[in-house]
Order: C-alpha cells, then structure tokens, then sequence
C-alpha cells in the first residue's frame, strides 16, 4: 500500500521515544500496571479457598459433633465464627454476608450415624458465590461417618483420586501469571497506542503531518516500534516479579515464549491503532480501550476455564488474541510445550496482528476527506 | 528539483478552474477559479467561512474537490499530491507542531521527515534558527513558547525544505502586531529568494501587502487582482462626512440607495456610495436632515474594496 522511507521511519519513532520520556503519567502505566496488577491477580484471584466465615448450628451438642467441627475449623477451609441453637437464626446470617456457610448438626445426629442412616449434617451455602458452592461440594465429601467410626481414612477410601501435573501444590499464581502476562500487556499497550493517535489529531498535529510526505504506513508503525520494547520490557518485568514473588517458573524455552509475547503485542498495538482510526476524542479512546479488554479479560480462558464456556462464546474467543496467547503461555511456562507445538494458536495469533496493522494503516489516512 | 523549475518560472504556480466542494448540502468553495504567479505573496481576503482554508486544503492536496480541476507547480492535484508534499511547505492556523517536544526536536524532526541526512539536516537548522531568531529557544519545549515565537518556529518547519510554494492558513490570528509586522518582513524575505506564498487573511493591513489578493465571500471569488487595481476599480465611491453628530447623519444615510455602507472613524463617517457622482446628492440629503456636515471624497481603501465586494453578494440572496 504506502511506501516506508527508514529515515521518516526513524523520524516518527524518535519523536514517540522523546514525547514518551516526558509523559510521566505513561511512564508511570509502563511500570506500576503490571506490578500493580501481579500483586493483585497474583493474591487475589484464588480459587483455593480457605477461612470461609462460617456458622456453626450444633443441635446435638455431643462428643462427636464437636470433634467434627473441631476437625472442619482445623481444615481451615471454614472459619466457625458464629455458633448457635437455632436453625432459623442461618437465614439472617446469610442474608447480612456474615456468613458464606453454615453447618447444622441435627440434635438426632448420634442416632443418625448410628442407624447409618444419611443425611447426617446439613450444610447451607450462600449459591451467590459459584467458588464457595464448589468448595462446600468438595467438603460435603469428607467421609464423615468412617471418619467417626475411627477407620482411618486414606486416599483410597475416595473412589477418585485426583492427581495434578504442572502445579501438584495447586498454587493459584502459577495458573495465573502466565494468563496475567497477556492481560497487563493488552491492557496498557491498547490503551497507549488508542490514545497516540487520537491525541496527535486533537491537539493538531496530524494536520501538520498529512502537508509532508509521510505515509501512514511509517506513522504507524513508527508508532508501534517504540511500544514494542516497552511490550517487551514489561514482560519481563512480569516474569521476574511472577519468580521472585511467586516462584513461578518458566519451563520451556525463553526464546518461544518472548517470540509469542513479540506476536502478542504487535498484535495489541496494531488493535489500539485501528481503535485510534475509529473514535473521536482520547477519553473515547480509552473507552474503547476498556470495550475490548474485557470481552478478551473474561473469554480468553485467563479468568474462566475456556472449556466451561457456551459454544458461541468459545468461537468468540478464538477470535481474540488473548485467548490464544494464554494457551501459548501456559504451554510454554508449565507444561515446557515449545512453540511447534502450539503452533496454531501462534499462527491464530499473527493473523489477528497482520490483519490489525493492515486494516489499521489503510484506515489512518494522510488526506482530510 | 528546484533546478528544474526555472523553465517553469512564467507559468502560474496554481491554476484552478472551476474548484468546487461541497460538504453534504453546504457549499463550501463555488466554481472558483483562479491563477497564482510564481514568486508572490498572493492573499486570500475573506470571513470566517468564506472557504479561505477549504480552498488551501484543496490546492494541497489534503481535500478532494467535489469538481474542478487543480494543477499546482505543474501537477495535477489530488492525483500528484504525493510529489507534491515534497515541494511545498504549509503553516496551519492553529499551531500544529509537537508542544511536549523543544523546539530543536520540532525541527529535528520535521528534517527527518523531508529526508535530510544528519549533516544536512544541522546546516539547515542552524540557518532557520539564526532566520527565525530561535537560538535562545532550542531547548525550550514548544508549548511553553509565546505566540510570536510558536509563529516562528511554525514558520521554520513550514519552510524546512525550501518549499516553491508555502501555503499560510490565517498565520497571524495569534499574535501581537509588533510580531505581525516581523512576520511579514519574512514572508517577503522569502518572495524575494523566489518562494511564491499563498496567504489567508482576514486582516485588512495584511491583504494591503499581498502582490495580489482574492476576495472570497461564502465560497465565491468577489474580486481579484492587485491592492491597487482593486481599489481603482471600486464601483462607486468612498466619501467622509464630518459633522458634529455623526450618528444622527449615520442614521439618516443608511436608508439611501446608493449607501452600501456607512461605518463611523471617531467624530467622522465613511460612506461608501454606490454611485460615482453621488456626492452633492448626499449632501443635499443632509442639509434636508437637518444635519450641518462636511463631505469629501476619500482616496479608496481596501476595506471598501471588501465592503463593495461582499455587499454585492449580500443584496444578490
């Protein structure tokens, strides 16, 4: 389409390298975002939930009522802060939020378990959190009646074992970083690149450029190139931040997982520049901006497990690099995959990046009309 | 390419013909045609929204007519914009250089975008500075600058590759007339190494110093030719009307025919009279008003020229 002259080339990405040294508040976003957010996701986003608020309903007030809830609060799973007679009493408890879950133990509990007749125990869950409905679930497992009878339980007394590869301790950061690397780096270079475009056009600076003989093609990725080291350095950022902090590793070569995080952030950039065609103003562009990190944020697999997802929602998220890039990363990082290997999501990848920075240099046009 | 264009040097640096666009229903620039020579200040005279910039736009380029043909330094436009671009520099209304870079990155970089090479690039630099008085202003951010120095180093960029032909979009609607009148010494500086230079103004003094003006009303040429020609050719005449109270004497010309203005200078008036021999006429209607006035003919200025230019329009609608 249009024409690259290096030195014009040289010329944009100079004057992006100067603007943006004097941006603190970019500057800034470069850094305290993916520290920011690695300390966040990285604490907060896990699903391995422990010190549930709980209540305890012990009508049976026995022996074995109370080493049973003895042994739960040891679990460290619920955290029996409220203890009561009074079933009734669960209903405000739950409404308030003072309480995720509650245990009741019925006064014929001994009887119960006794005649091995089940249910022996009821457990009430507050259904507005999905992770502590399955955590509940899980606990519901607990073979209570072998357990008070004495008989030691083994693993095997479970009719399924469940055995983890990749991350046997289930630590959540280490689920999570890899994911998390494609989620800063969408979210700030989106943003950054939204913006510079807009910005040169309300402040009037593209009226200036459109009178030389720059092309589109050397405004924008001279655009790009500055923000593609910047993509780079945050990845790393993120990756010795997600080792010291985190211990997490990266098993498979460093090589295929910098080439997919280069592809990845093309890919980002290019979607930012093709944004900055479309909208009118920056706070425009960072709405925009926002629009497309969330559907990415939430189908990409990072958050919610891409298999649990409704058909079309899946092809949805095909379409969007992020999804593609989680798998590129997990692969890579955990399951020491090299990049042959994963080579359909890398091209999936390339494709949205090729067609963004295309679309997006036809759309930037070096004409008023 | 500036050697080539020394056989060119007798034909016109813009010839349009017919030059029109439209924006949906408006009307923005109307059948106009028009021939700029080489080595000129040539002034575009007209109101806000006469299609002074829309026009510019088009000779550059940056706009495609909706009919008419441009042929600027010896391309055809838009087809040719492209080569274009490298022989002509433009200064936008508002400022349009980067305000987070200094003033000697502005210009490093407006370099870098024509092509020079680093020795080249500094030779030229440090001309333009000396030029455009900016030694003391190169590491200075350009959006801490007052608005004669952002004039000038809008000036410097626009000139950077020694454009035939410069485009001034309302140059001087921010700044002081002490820097107005400095700008314009280096305008002519430049019509004098040859430059020709296309200036849009609403300035009355300003278009008095272009070689030749165009005066634009909603979209249409109204007159053109030189300051002198023009104020030759003025139809009818400009009288002054002293008297002791010039308003009441305002008030009882306006309704006449033959009036197409009446504006007051201090304890004066100026009336530009439509007929040549209007004068006794006017004065014998004073008297009747009761009004003790002195009238005389006054040498045409460009003001009536813009006056009796645009008025015609505004009796034609």
């Amino acid at each position: 389409m249009s024409r690259i002259n290096l030195r014009r080339l040289f010329a944009v990405m100079l004057k992006e390298i100067y603007q943006l040294r004097r941006d603190r508040l970019t500057y800034a976003m470069i850094v305290g975002i993916p520290a920011m957010q690695l300390l966040l996701f990285g604490y907060a986003i896990n699903l391995d939930v422990r010190h549930l608020p709980a209540a305890l309903i012990d009508q049976a007030q026995s022996a074995h009522s109370r080493q049973l809830s003895d042994e739960l609060q040891q679990s460290q799973v619920f955290d029996f802060r409220i203890a009561g007679h009074d079933p009734a009493a669960v209903n405000d408890l739950l409404r308030r939020g003072q309480v995720k879950v509650a245990l009741v133990i019925p006064s014929d509990f001994e009887r119960r378990v006794a005649m091995g007749t089940t249910p022996y125990l009821q457990l009430i869950v507050d259904g507005t959190d999905q992770v502590v409905q399955q955590t509940a679930r899980q606990v519901a497992r607990f073979p209570v009646v072998d357990y008070l009878r004495g008989d030691p339980v083994t693993p095997s007394a479970s009719p399924i074992e469940v055995v983890s590869y990749y991350n046997p301790q289930r630590q959540a950061p280490l689920n999570t970083v890899p994911g998390l690397i494609g989620a800063i780096l969408t979210l700030t270079l989106v943003m950054f690149t939204a913006i510079a475009l807009v910005r040169e056009r309300e402040r009037g600076n593209l009226e200036f450029l459109i009178t030389t003989p720059l092309s589109s093609a050397e405004l924008t990725v001279g655009k790009v190139l500055p923000f593609i080291a910047i993509g780079l350095a945050q990845t790393t950022l993120i990756l010795l931040l997600g080792h010291w902090i985190f211990d997490v590793p990266v098993r498979g070569g460093l090589f295929d997982l910098y080439l997919a995080s280069l592809v990845f952030i093309i890919a980002s950039l290019a979607l930012g520049i093709l944004l900055s065609t479309l909208v009118a103003s920056q706070f425009q562009a960072m709405q925009a901006a926002i629009l497309t990190f969330l559907p990415q944020l939430l189908l990409s697999g990072f958050m919610f497990p891409f298999e649990g997802m409704p058909r079309p929602a899946q092809w949805l998220a095909e379409l969007l690099p992020l999804t593609h890039f989680v798998r590129l990363a997990r692969g890579i990082m955990l399951r020491d995959a090299a990049l042959g290997e994963l080579w359909v999501d890398f091209a999936a990848m390339a494709l949205f990046a090729g067609v963004a920075m295309v679309v997006a240099t036809w759309r930037v046009r070096m004409r008023l009309d | 390419m500036t050697t080539t264009s020394a056989e060119h040097q007798s034909e016109p640096a813009i010839v349009a013909q017919g030059l029109t666009r439209r924006f949906g229903e408006f009307t923005a620039v109307d059948d106009l045609a028009l021939q700029v020579p080489r080595g000129q200040v040539y002034g575009f005279l007209g109101p806000n929204g006469c299609g002074k910039s829309t026009t510019i736009r088009m000779l550059c380029g940056l706009l495609t007519p909706s009919a008419g043909t441009v042929r600027v330094l010896d391309l055809d436009v838009p087809r040719q914009a492209r080569a274009l671009k490298a022989r002509i520099g433009y200064m936008t209304q508002t400022f349009s250089l980067y305000r987070d870079l200094s003033v000697i990155e502005n210009l490093r970089f407006v370099a870098r975008l024509y092509g020079f090479d680093h020795h080249r690039a500094r030779q030229r630099l440090d001309t333009l500075i000396a030029i455009y008085r900016l030694a003391e202003l190169t590491g200075q951010l350009a959006g801490t600058l007052s608005g004669g120095q952002r004039q000038r180093l809008a000036l410097a960029a626009a000139v950077l590759n020694e454009p035939e032909l410069l485009f001034l979009d309302e140059p001087t609607s921010a700044v002081d007339p002490q820097s107005r009148r400095d700008f314009w010494e280096a305008l002519f500086a430049l019509a004098d190494a040859g430059t020709t230079l296309l200036v849009s103004t609403h300035y009355m003094d300003e278009a008095e110093r272009c070689h030749r003006l165009a005066i634009l009303q909603r979209g249409r040429l109204m007159a053109e030719g030189t300051p002198q020609h023009l104020k030759h050719t003025l139809p009818g005449v400009s009288l002054l009307v002293e008297c002791a109270t010039p308003r009441r004497a305002q008030q009882a010309l306006v309704g006449l025919e033959t009036v197409r203005s009446c504006a007051q200078i201090g304890a004066s008036l100026r009336v530009l009279v439509s007929d040549a021999n209007a004068e006794p006429a006017i004065r014998e209607h004073l008297r009747a008003a009761g009004i003790d006035a002195r009238v005389a003919t006054a040498e045409a200025n460009l003001e009536d020229v813009f006056v009796a230019a645009t008025h015609r329009e505004g009796q034609a609608s």
